[in-house]
């Protein structure tokens, strides 16, 4: 049956009949309001919550592939013997296979890592120094706050340039003048030739690939300066570590490529690595997985929520047919007056619509309220989709119709000579 | 007896043959049995009987509320013995008024408003309905109720109310049931006068009732009893 104009009046006269009865029509529509402000809720808490963990792949770079060196299993369980070396990782060599052999990859950036105190003047800070080279802040791509990035000359002719996070500029540099200041490394003074943006993500696994302690140097003067080697003292047991490459970061020019050139420079890195000394993530698989997680997760809350709205329309039905009954002589008198059935069912159905799509109407705004009280209190993201509300208030007038039908037809089905009898 | 279906029919109701059987389980009763008889129009009835005498049944009949087993009925002429649920309704609608004892008025709606009922199903708008319900509220007398609600009103009132309620539609025939059966005589009285003044504006009006002094204000008298008609006076 379909609802038009011409039903303005029925539907008039509906809402008159509901208003009759205030405290019984607004407890009907209770189970509603608070079904559809459930299924609201939940699904912007959930939204929220996914959305942050896919901003945060995203940050990783869809387009891009992270390997990154891995000690391999049965050298962490030899690190026992004394003097031992383990050599393992990703090697120079590889970033350059890499950069050559395949079809759809933009830039490789190689990554070497060495852990290094920074000092100035007084001041000191653990640094993450990150020998690289002018492409990685291509990749990874933070706002440059002062100076400028690592440039093509610094590579060439082995400058001790370095770039500063925010983070390690202010508690290195304080106040005074930042760029221009000579910072010292390890054994070596760098000149501050820029400042970018600190990373500052955190929860979350998924790491981005810069973190807030770094110190961008030329990758040759890493390898320079600081060789390969790394000796690492822990509870008086010596472990040297020969490592050429932490990371090698891909850009892949498209992302439909992104997989199947992931899977190309695995069976490239079987072939060359003898152990499994390397790890690749695929952010974008991440993402995809990520999102997957998201579905499953808004399909609990919503399903969750959907038994509160079925438990609603239930509510309604309930109250409907009590009312059938208790309206029964009411039923007998307009029908002795010349109603039709179709004309009762109309006015039953009408009622039951009109309760559920105000208990809908009602249920958004309190669907609206929750998650803004739950940012503002617990500090959560969320966010409520138009898609959440228009299901919501699609359903609930849906069940109106549905959980209403049957109420209604039974008080059409009457006779009115029985319910004009009805006491 | 065989009735010309004709437009100038001196007769507004006419019963041919009409039986009514209601099965319950494996019992048949028979409420009516082939009954014939013919109510003028502007004439005022009153069937009188036992309870189970058929009386009930043949209000129902005459009001469309339900069909004969088997006969026809004629109401202005029409047969409406046949026709389908809706087409009674309809019929109803336009043709027929009821008078319940005990009133049967909707208790959360106005004067007014249950005035108006049977004009909201003819689909008239609610202004002109309300004039309309003004004007028959006047004509009962109770045009100082309009906004009050049942309840706030005497028995006598709200038989008003109701036979206002069933002039809205200027109906062929008024069909009261025991109309009096829920008031005290003196408020009976009233209201008996009232019928018959609308009986005298031209209205065929059917009455059941046990009371004879109720019955005496009809021009006709009709005895039930088992299903057939005892005695007819007149």
């Amino acid at each position: 049956m379909l609802l038009n104009i011409r039903h303005l009046r029925e539907i008039k006269s509906g809402v008159k009949n509901l208003l009759q009865h205030k405290l019984r029509s607004s407890l009907t529509m209770l189970g509603m309001v608070f079904g559809v402000g459930s299924v609201i809720a939940m699904l912007a808490v959930g939204e929220g919550a996914s959305l942050e963990a896919l901003n945060q792949i995203k940050r990783l770079g869809s387009n891009n592939i992270i390997i990154s060196s891995q000690k391999p299993l049965e050298e962490e369980t030899q690190q026992t013997t004394r003097s031992f070396m383990s050599i393992y990782g990703l090697l120079y060599d590889d970033e350059v296979r890499l950069a050559s052999g395949f079809r759809h990859i933009l830039r490789t950036v190689p990554v070497k890592i060495v852990r290094q105190s920074g000092r100035l003047g007084e001041r000191a800070i653990d640094l993450r120094v990150v020998g690289t080279v002018p492409d990685w802040f291509r990749l990874v791509q933070r706002p440059l706050i002062a100076g400028r990035t690592l440039s093509e000359r610094d590579m060439l002719q082995a400058t001790n340039a370095v770039v500063l996070t925010e983070y390690g500029a202010r508690r290195l540099l304080a106040t005074r003048n930042s760029l221009g200041q000579h910072v010292k490394i390890g054994g070596e003074y760098f000149e501050v030739v820029g400042i970018v943006q600190s990373e500052s993500g955190q929860g979350t696994g998924l790491q981005a690939p810069d973190q807030q302690i770094d110190a961008y140097i030329p990758l040759k003067v890493a390898r320079e300066r600081f060789g390969d080697v790394t000796t690492r003292i822990t509870s008086g047991s010596r472990t040297r570590e020969l490592v050429e490459l932490h990371q090698i970061i891909v850009e892949v020019d498209a992302t439909a490529f992104v997989e199947s050139t992931a899977a190309g420079i695995e069976a490239m890195l079987v072939h060359f690595h003898k152990k499994n000394d390397y790890q690749i993530a695929v952010p974008l698989a991440l993402l995809r997985q990520a999102e997957a997680t998201k579905r499953t997760f808004n399909i609990v809350l919503g399903s969750i929520a959907g038994i509160s709205l079925l438990v609603g329309g239930i509510g309604i039905m309930n109250i409907m047919l009590a009312s059938v009954t208790e309206r029964t002589r009411e039923i007998g008198i307009r029908r002795a007056i010349g109603a039709k059935r179709r004309q009762i069912i109309l006015q039953f159905l009408i009622e039951t619509m009109v309760l559920s799509t105000t208990g809908g109407i009602f249920g958004i705004l309190i669907g609206l309220f929750i998650p803004w009280l739950i940012t503002l209190v617990v500090g959560m993201p969320t966010v409520v989709t138009s898609l959440s509300l228009i299901l919501s208030l699609g359903i609930s007038m849906m069940i109106g119709i549905i959980f209403g039908l049957y109420p209604a037809v039974r008080a059409a089905g009457l006779d009115p000579i029985v319910a004009l009898r009805h006491e | 007896m065989q009735v010309a279906l004709e437009e100038n029919s001196p007769f507004e109701a006419v019963f041919e043959e009409i039986s009514k059987i209601y099965t319950m389980g494996e019992t048949r009763v028979c409420a009516l049995d082939r009954v014939s008889i013919s109510f003028a129009r502007g004439s005022f009835w009153a069937i009188r009987g036992a309870s189970g005498s058929g009386k009930s049944t043949m209000l129902n009949l005459l009001g469309c509320l339900d069909r004969p087993s088997s006969g026809r009925y004629l109401l202005r002429g029409e047969d409406v013995s046949r026709l389908d649920d809706d087409h009674l309704s309809e019929i109803r609608l336009k043709s027929i008024g009821f008078i319940f004892q005990s009133f049967n008025l909707l208790p959360q709606s106005t004067v007014e408003e249950n005035i108006a009922l049977p004009l909201y199903y003819q689909g008239w708008e609610p202004a002109q309905s309300f004039s309309r319900a003004r004007m028959l509220a006047a004509q009962v007398g109770l045009s100082e109720r309009l906004g009050h609600r049942p309840t706030e009103l005497s028995g006598g009132q709200q038989q008003r109310v109701a036979i206002a309620r069933a002039l809205a539609n200027d109906p062929a025939i008024l069909l009261a049931d025991e109309p009096t059966g829920n008031l005290d005589s003196d408020t009976g009285l009233e209201i008996m006068k009232l019928l018959t003044d609308l009986k005298n504006a031209g209205k065929t009006i059917i009455m059941v009732t046990h009371e004879a002094e109720i019955a005496a204000f009809a021009d006709h008298q009709l005895v039930m009893k088992d299903g057939r008609i005892d005695a007819i006076s007149h």
